[in-house]
């Protein structure tokens, strides 16, 4: 029996910044991002009615934010041209004429790392949701925007032993849950 | 010697550059008998090191509020 239930009003406190991580990770582009964080919103309003109630609401959503991201792609490399690897053997002065040394290097663990940091983001932002709002809100000023503890705290009307006593509560979640999740 | 509490709250402000030269040195002298706080250092400095290996993005809160002005607007269309 379906036992999950959209609640579109609290999508983007809840979820933007899950999506917006997911999404500037795999088109590399913070304002493309933005705009597919805000496509999803849209289609998923739009398709809200054909929700079963299967999946929980992130895992949802984070489905048509793939949809999104591969949609782009296509867009992208539909348009003529662009999707041609060109190499031109002939004109080359620089090192590597053999073909040989240009294809790729085993020991290069450049694409692996990057997937692996990908992951690790998610992991984050799925061990930041579990946190309680203010908290959440709190560890990702504080950390990942880098912002003044006076900044946060004029904006957030708390006083500095607040803030460190949110960002220690945290902290140690995150440690236990990336612990359960991660490694 | 500084108390486990006070240990935390230096190891905390350390992760953000906050903590004071002479704090980290009571911190590190703290850590030098207290297991749990060695512990609980190591995990924070590598939760950091994570964080920043991630290079997580997140949006400002009016970032967040144009994306639900405009939901209201097509909700509303």
């Amino acid at each position: 029996m379906p036992t999950n239930v959209l609640h579109p009003d609290t999508w983007v406190d809840k979820y933007a910044d899950y999506l917006f991580n997911y999404a500037v990770s795999r088109v590399n582009n913070a304002e493309l991002a933005k705009d597919l964080v805000q496509e999803t919103f849209f289609a998923g309003l739009k398709s809200a009615p054909n929700f079963k109630g299967d999946a929980a609401e992130r895992t949802w959503l984070i489905a048509i934010l793939k949809r999104k991201v591969i949609d782009h792609y296509r867009k992208i490399n539909s348009k003529k041209g662009k999707a041609e690897v060109k190499i031109d053997f002939a004109a080359d002065s620089e090192e590597g004429d053999w073909l040989e040394k240009r294809v790729a290097d085993n020991q290069d663990r450049d694409g692996e790392a990057f997937l692996e940091n990908e992951e690790l983001g998610d992991a984050i932002y799925g061990c930041i949701e579990k946190l309680p709002t203010k908290q959440a809100q709190v560890f990702k000023m504080k950390t990942i925007q880098g912002m003044d503890t006076e900044d946060i705290c004029n904006e957030l009307g708390i006083n500095p032993s607040n803030l460190w006593v949110m960002i220690h509560r945290a902290r140690t979640a995150l440690m236990g849950c990336l612990n359960d999740n991660w490694f | 010697m500084i108390s486990c509490d006070k240990a935390s709250e230096i190891c905390n402000k350390s992760q953000y550059k906050e903590a004071g030269f002479w704090d980290i040195w009571k911190l590190r002298f703290h850590i030098l008998f207290c297991k749990h706080c060695s512990s609980h250092t190591k995990k924070n400095t590598y939760l950091t090191a994570l964080c920043e290996k991630a290079n997580l993005h997140t949006l400002s809160a009016k970032e967040k509020e144009a994306i639900k002005q405009r939901i209201k607007e097509q909700a509303n269309s």
